[in-house]
């Protein structure tokens, strides 16, 4: 009869929170800014269909970083959820705090009961009517919760992404200033161009009457960026009509 | 619940589905039409709740009107003034309901979610066809409720079809059959007159604001012949709910612009029939 080694909790912990930060490093990373129009997710995503940004209710949107197969399990979980109670008390007591909080329920049992952790980060997001009245929340694999202010980065070197966005984020920006400030962050960080045509981006519109969130369409996108392809270090495009790439690279 | 999407031992099933998933996981949300508090009530009256009703809906050159009157009636007692019977189903698609008050606004509400939840899902839209047969299976599952307690739903769907390019039809049956109606259709205790009277006038290719005036009028004869219908309400300036579904979504035709045209209407009317001052 065999006796199994003893490992200490601490040690399993420590390499489960090991395995799931490998694996949402490997990905690519969502920016989401507070801004005048709302809140804006951008992301660079090549895949047209495969969202990592989405609609989960009237003024809540969703964005996910990591295993495709593990955040879209959680998407749908939380639409369903977001849906029920809507459907069973009123859509205004939907909120974000509602369905975050769930999410880091799940993600945190999940970490502590299970082989594998969850390699997902999320964001769930409601937006007020005012810049005061919005709600940017971030669940870790393990179920922690944070609040989040101004705007976050997760997924990938998300540390570093922050840090470069950071330095051209201001309080009151207009969501094409962000957009260009975070596509130039994103090429910074690659250190390559980035195709506008492989973003992935969406407004929560503060404006909207009922269904907030907008998925832009890649003529959209581009018109806000004024561009098609953003360098890495050049100088940020301030007209609309930089077709041509420049070649700067380095 | 995170893993539920592959609908556990039942397979893959409708996972996109708000009502399956209810069905499924949280039917004490659902299946509230069979309670024996419900029969008894049933039993007491014939028809528990408000009725009374008609709706219709047109087809013309580039899309669908939708109109209904206000009046619901609890047998000879009208239950209000001022229902609405024409609601939004989505962007491009409304459902205008006939028959038990209660069970029919809550049937629209369940089917607006469904709706909604399948295009998050899916992350898009569901066609007309499929939006027309999911009503027809929700139709159905109410079909106990319809033949022991009297509380039928006969909705009628209308939207335009952005594949096809044309506004499109669909009436219902009590059991949940669902029928297309190429030119227009009208129902409730009322529907048969306001069919009658549109019938005389519509014809292919009708103007947007030709089809609303008809169908304002439509509603007048209607309310004229049947006593669960109401007529335009001068004194409280309610007037019916009319809505336009076209190319570019659904959109309701403001309270101001639909009593102009009734106002319009009542001033022929009265001369028709001998009421004008001389």
């Amino acid at each position: 009869m065999t006796v199994p080694f003893y490992v200490s909790p601490q040690q399993v912990l420590n390499d489960r929170a090991e395995y799931a930060r490998k694996g949402i490093a490997r990905g690519r990373s969502i920016l989401a800014v507070t801004v005048d129009e709302g809140i804006l997710f951008v992301a660079e995503n090549p895949m047209r269909s495969l969202h990592k940004i989405a609609e989960m209710y009237d003024r809540i949107a969703f964005a996910a970083v990591g295993r495709y197969n593990e955040f879209e399990s959680l998407r749908v979980a939380g639409v369903r959820k977001a849906d029920i109670t809507g459907y069973s008390y009123s859509r205004e007591d939907v909120t974000a705090r509602g369905l975050a909080g769930a999410y880091a329920q799940t993600l945190g049992h999940i970490f502590t009961t299970e082989m594998k952790p969850m390699e997902v980060e999320l964001l769930v997001a409601e937006v007020g009517a005012d810049g005061d009245g919005d709600h940017v929340f971030r669940v870790t694999f393990d179920g922690q919760i944070t609040d989040e202010t101004g705007f976050v980065a997760i997924g990938g070197k998300a540390d570093d992404l922050a840090e470069r966005f950071g330095s051209s984020y201001e309080a009151q920006m207009g969501a094409p200033d962000a957009l260009e400030a975070a596509v130039q962050a994103l090429a910074d960080q690659a250190e390559r161009t980035i195709d506008a045509a492989d973003l992935e981006v969406a407004l929560l519109d503060r404006s909207a009457a009922r269904r907030c969130f907008q998925r832009m369409a890649p003529e959209e996108i581009t018109e806000m960026l004024g561009t098609d392809t953003v360098d890495p270090a050049a100088p940020a495009p301030d007209d609309g009509d930089t077709d041509t790439p420049e070649t700067e690279d380095g | 619940m995170v893993h539920s999407e592959l609908g556990g031992d039942k397979g893959w099933g409708l996972t996109s589905s708000f009502v399956t998933h209810l069905r499924r996981e949280h039917p004490e949300l659902v299946n509230n039409r069979f309670d024996p508090a419900i029969i008894r009530a049933g039993a007491a009256e014939d028809a528990p709740g408000a009725h009374g009703t008609t709706v219709l809906a047109m087809r013309f050159d580039s899309g669908v009107v939708m109109a209904g009157d206000r009046r619901a009636t609890e047998g000879f007692t009208i239950a209000s003034r001022g229902i609405e019977k024409v609601f939004p189903a989505d962007s491009h698609s409304a459902v205008a309901i006939a028959g038990a008050a209660g069970p029919a606004v809550e049937m629209v509400r369940l089917f607006q979610v469904e709706l909604e939840h399948y295009e998050k899902i899916e992350g898009r839209r569901l066609s007309l066809e499929g939006k027309a047969n999911r009503l027809a299976e929700m139709i159905r599952q109410n079909l106990m409720a319809a033949m022991q307690l009297g509380l039928a739903v006969v909705p009628i769907f209308c939207g335009f079809d952005l594949s096809r390019e044309t506004g499109r039809i669909f009436k219902y049956d009590l059991a949940g059959g669902r029928y297309e109606e190429r030119d227009f259709h009208s129902t409730g205790s009322g529907g048969r007159d306001a069919r009658s009277y549109i019938k005389g006038r519509w014809h292919e290719g009708m103007s947007e604001d030709d089809t609303v005036a008809i169908a304002l009028e439509a509603l007048f004869e209607a309310s004229d012949e049947d006593a669960g219908t109401g007529g335009p309400d001068v004194l409280r300036r309610i007037y019916p709910n009319i809505a336009v579904i076209d190319a570019d979504g659904y959109r309701v035709v403001p309270e101001d612009e639909v009593a102009r045209i009734f106002d319009g209407v009542l001033d022929e009317l009265r001369v028709r029939y001998g009421g004008a001052p001389q």
